[in-house]
């Protein structure tokens, strides 16, 4: 590593395609597991995030035509019309993309700072798709949003350490 | 901004601007698409065969620790299971008895009288996969799909009353659009007086509301709605729910009446789907329906 901070080592952490596969399909399986009531309304988007923390980490590798296949799972998963989780992955990788040398320079802190726009972005695209179609909002949808960027900062350390020993067998 | 620059400098194909153009467009067609045509659902079906084995996958953990739970039970609460479901045996044997006297009877007067015979309805076990996937949306998955000829627009019960309509049918899956799902609508008599009316659902509570009746339509607290069977879709006869609030404010020509599904909408494990014979109305029935279309227009022409 030529990079002289260590902050900056974090982000040239190598990172494998079948790991990147693997941490979509693992946020894939957290969003599936049935949820149900009081805790459906709390749960975290974990495929957002972890796209998220690609799209800001690995831009290069994870964009918005990936975001936009898993939005179309998603979409089957859950009964939602075609496109609608798409659309709203599609805006949070574009987001991510655009944002991510600023992202690369704060710490856990202000990275969450500035991701929870981003979240609460495509939390509104899903919900103003929902709106458009069917006429109304249930506003407690949203409270998902601020426990998903909670969870930036513990799922951003997870991935970083899990990264880390990946280093060994990689190289 | 350096970025997209520099993205292009090193020349990885389109900026991710044009990129999120694309998708954008992308999916506001399909979207479209979804909305006002069926021509997805086989390519919703496709994906859901790869899907499939992820949610089950998913459910793993949840559907094992269940059946953990299932396996500790104890003797004890077996012993006490087991004789309230003897009673309960005893007594539902002897309503049958009944029942099937009173079938035979009403079939023949039906015959007497030349009206369309009551169809069977078969049912099928179904267990529940997953409980609403979606805030915005009151639906349910469960395990049978068009490999158990499962067809949309069956009615799932429970064994109090009507839980919903499939809606949507994916081979090993399918999709239950519950009582409660805003804006659903089960076509409803009321038990004590025979009056005739619809019942949608609110969305976000467990409540359904009693659309469109006057102020001064005699409705009760606790008077108990069952399905009319009028749209062919439901059988008749089934319990849906029972009022549990009305407000008659004489400012608004309809009074706002709430009631509570019967049926555990939300809290059942297995459910029934009612299938077989899904009456295809022959000729009197669809006469029925048109007239008491008619009649609700009419009435609402007759009003002002």
């Amino acid at each position: 590593m030529i990079t002289s901070s260590p902050k900056d080592r974090e982000f040239l952490l190598p990172a494998s395609p079948v790991f990147i596969a693997l941490t979509l399909f693992v946020a894939l399986l957290l969003d599936w597991l049935p949820w149900s009531g009081m805790w459906l309304v709390l749960r975290p988007d974990f495929v957002a995030l972890v796209l998220l923390y690609w799209c800001t980490h690995k831009p290069h590798r994870v964009g918005i035509g990936i975001a936009w296949m898993m939005g179309i799972l998603a979409d089957v998963a859950d009964a939602s019309l075609f496109g609608q989780h798409a659309l709203a992955y599609a805006v949070l990788a574009f987001g991510g993309i655009v944002l991510h040398r600023r992202v690369q320079m704060f710490d856990l802190r202000q990275q969450t700072l500035q991701i929870f726009p981003l979240v609460l972005l495509s939390y509104t695209v899903y919900a103003a798709v929902h709106w458009q179609l069917h006429g109304y909002i249930a506003w407690e949808y949203f409270s998902g949003s601020m426990i998903s960027t909670l969870l930036w900062a513990p799922l951003t350390l997870l991935l970083q350490a899990l990264r880390r020993p990946n280093t060994d067998d990689e190289l | 901004m350096e970025h997209t620059e520099s993205v292009r400098f090193f020349n990885r194909g389109p900026s991710p601007a044009a990129r999120l153009v694309f998708f954008s467009l992308l999916s506001l067609l399909l979207l479209f698409i979804d909305a006002r045509y069926k021509y997805l659902e086989s390519t919703r079906s496709a994906i859901s065969t790869l899907v499939y084995p992820v949610q089950r996958l998913a459910t793993l953990p949840v559907t094992l620790w269940r059946e953990a739970g299932e396996f500790f039970v104890t003797q004890n609460g077996l012993i006490h299971d087991n004789e309230q479901l003897r009673e309960q045996h005893v007594l539902d044997a002897a309503r049958l008895q009944q029942l099937q006297m009173l079938q035979a009877e009403n079939g023949q007067l039906r015959k007497l009288l030349d009206v369309q015979q009551r169809s069977d309805y078969r049912m099928q076990l179904a267990e529940i996969v997953y409980v609403e996937r979606d805030v915005f949306q009151r639906k349910l998955f469960v395990d049978k799909g068009s490999q158990a000829n499962v067809l949309p627009g069956q009615i799932v019960m429970d064994d109090n009353g009507i839980i919903g309509q499939v809606t949507r049918v994916y081979p090993w899956l399918s999709e239950i659009t519950l009582v409660t799902d805003k804006d659903h609508a089960v076509p409803v008599q009321i038990v004590r007086n025979g009056l005739r009316a619809i019942v949608f659902g609110s969305g976000d509570t467990g409540d359904l509301s009693l659309r469109y009746m006057p102020v001064n339509s005699d409705i009760q607290n606790d008077d108990e709605l069952v399905t009319s069977g009028i749209d062919g879709t439901y059988p008749p006869g089934i319990p849906v729910a029972r009022v549990n609030h009305i407000e008659r404010d004489p400012a608004y020509p309809f009074a706002r009446i709430l009631c509570t599904p019967i049926a555990g909408v939300n809290n059942q494990r297995f459910l029934l789907i009612l299938s077989g014979e899904r009456k295809l109305p022959p000729r009197p029935e669809s006469a029925t329906e048109d007239s008491k279309g008619l009649g609700k227009k009419g009435k609402r022409k007759m009003l002002p």
